[in-house]
């Protein structure tokens, strides 16, 4: 029984692991928000190529040795308009506007890259996110984008719900609807880089997608559905770090397999969408 | 409430037209889909707009909503230029553009068409969701308030549309392809529903391909193709020149018992030889609406 108590109480002991735990959280929570929408509007390869197109920003900010963070700022907010303006100003669909803005950057990145002299080691604290070694001042940053994300979102929740439903009804409503068009693919670039140290360019995507799926496995309704992906978000996080913890295995990653397994559970097992229930129900009305 | 309504309904009849479009021509990217079209609109009439795919009539009611902007003309509402009096028009788009999946309840649809009278950044207050609750009273689905609209039957799906656009008041209702995908019974439901707005003061603008809804139920006809081909009284207006030139096909409108068919003759080249032989583009309605109030 000691052991269980001490298995629980034994990571927080460490600073890096509370600071791991609370920029973790704050990833995870404003992620899982927007991640909604991201799931609703089909959106999710925007979020992953907003990432891996940051890395030239933060390539370029790791070269003069400036703020990666604010390297990946930088580049995600410009390269998420882009992919907007391209797909809603030419006929080119959003997919292919995200695939130049994907491969792009991260060709520009790993250029950037190949010419520091510890390339590969550096290159994978990027790739896959290094949250054990995040400071407080990161910490802090995490928090202040996350909860600005969230500040705007709660702000504009009718005009982003109704314009994701149904946008020419919106605009007809008098809704700016182009702005707010633009705004959220915006705001799911701004999650993505809030998110990336604790997850990486690559991981940043589970992130985004898997807690509003599996909520969207849970919950009927938009508001239930984001507090059920806030929670999936927030367990998974936890319950990752203490995997990561106790069995020795990279921080990001723990969390992804974790959400993941949520996912997983949600699919078979939910109340009213699981394949248990509803392989069950069919067997029992054949048997009938 | 209903009297209220009409004594106001009454006032407007003599402030002028409901809808009056002047010599508009609108389109996309500079290229216009409508060329030179005028007419008004009396408040309290049904409209019926008909035309083949591609003839403008959506582009006809995004004008209006001020969702296109003209090239040229100008289109009132109630007297009023400009999409400045939003709350005045009630709009339902095709029900294909809507995203049925989405997770809100018949609620929550209805109470976006509030969302035209708060602002931006302002939450929606009780008299938003009393209003919301009304609208689906008045189109008689309210015990339905706590589902899904993707879990809606055809009918019903209209029938949320249109109490988003009646949860603001409107005066002007402009429904796109209402009636399109429904039973011969939804369709007469949601016809009769349209007449009970009108009563309480509400001016319809619908479009359709539905000829014999046309005929039957709305008091004036626009038949339009890319240019205002005729508009004026159903029995007037649909005669085989005025259909032969919106539809670019030989069309005629039968009169049988007081329902009107229209009937299409083939003039495919592969079928020149053969006689006046004829179908009906229009299927017959069952069971026979009585020709009243006409």
């Amino acid at each position: 029984m000691l052991d269980v108590i001490d298995a629980i109480r034994e990571p927080w002991e460490f600073g890096f692991m509370q600071r791991a735990l609370l920029a973790a959280a704050f990833a995870a929570l404003v992620c899982s928000v927007v991640g909604v929408f991201v799931v609703l509007r089909g959106m999710a390869f925007m979020g992953d190529a907003v990432a891996h197109s940051s890395l030239a920003g933060m390539s370029v900010a790791y070269f003069f040795g400036g703020s990666i963070f604010w390297g990946a700022f930088a580049w995600a907010v410009p390269a998420s308009l882009t992919i907007t303006f391209i797909s809603r100003r030419t006929n080119l669909r959003l997919d292919t506007a995200i695939g130049i803005i994907f491969a792009s950057g991260f060709a520009v990145g790993i250029i950037l890259m190949s010419r520091v002299s510890n390339y590969t080691a550096d290159l994978f604290g990027l790739l896959f996110g290094n949250v054990l070694g995040v400071s407080w001042g990161e910490v802090a940053l995490i928090g202040s984008v996350a909860g600005g994300v969230l500040l705007a979102i709660t702000a504009l929740y009718k005009e982003l719900l109704f314009t994701a439903y149904d946008a020419t009804m919106s605009a007809a409503s008098g809704i700016p609807v182009r702005f707010i068009q633009y705004l959220l693919p915006l705001l799911v670039g701004i999650t993505t880089v809030a998110s990336l140290k604790a997850v990486g360019i690559v991981l940043v995507l589970a992130l985004l997608v898997t807690p509003a799926a599996t909520a969207t496995l849970m919950a009927r309704r938009l508001p239930g559905i984001m507090a059920y992906s806030v929670l999936t978000g927030l367990a998974a996080t936890v319950a990752g770090l203490y995997l990561s913890f106790h069995a020795d295995l990279p921080t990001g990653p723990s969390i992804v397999v974790v959400a993941t397994g949520m996912f997983l559970a949600a699919l078979l097992f939910s109340p009213s969408k699981g394949m248990v229930w509803q392989f069950r129900r069919t067997v029992s009305l054949a048997s009938e | 409430m209903k009297t209220d309504i009409k004594e106001k309904s009454q006032n407007k009849e003599g402030a002028g037209p409901a809808l009056a479009v002047r010599n508009l021509w609108a389109g996309y990217d500079g290229k216009p889909v409508l060329e030179a079209v005028n007419f008004q609109v009396q408040p309290g009439d049904m409209v019926g707009i008909i035309g083949p795919n591609g003839s403008g009539k959506s582009t006809l009611i995004k004008t209006v909503l001020g969702l296109v902007k003209p090239l040229k003309g100008e289109v009132s509402v109630l007297g009023r230029n400009g999409p400045t009096e939003r709350h005045l028009v009630g709009y339902t788009p095709q029900t294909e553009l809507v995203d049925w999946d989405f997770p809100v309840t018949v609620a929550d649809v209805a109470l976006m068409g509030r969302y035209s009278r708060r602002g931006l950044f302002r939450r929606t207050t009780k008299e938003d969701r009393e209003a919301a609750d009304a609208a689906l009273e008045l189109v008689k689905i309210f015990d339905l308030r706590e589902r899904l609209i993707g879990e809606l039957s055809g009918g019903q799906r209209r029938r949320v549309l249109l109490a988003r656009a009646m949860a603001h008041n409107p005066k002007l209702l402009l429904l796109d392809e209402p009636m399109a995908g429904l039973d011969a019974t939804a369709q007469h439901q949601l016809l009769d529903l349209f007449d009970e707005l009108r009563s309480n003061g509400a001016t319809v603008v619908l479009s359709t391909h539905d000829l014999s809804c046309v005929s039957q139920r709305c008091d004036k006809a626009a038949c339009l193709n890319r240019r205002l081909i005729a508009f004026g009284k159903p029995s007037d207006v649909l005669t085989e020149q005025v259909l032969g030139d919106t539809f670019g096909t030989h069309l005629l409108m039968v009169h049988l018992d007081g329902q009107a068919y229209a009937y299409q003759h083939h003039t495919h080249a592969g079928t020149a030889g053969s006689p006046v032989n004829g179908s009906f583009s229009t299927t017959p309605r069952t069971p026979p609406a009585p020709e009243s109030e006409k």
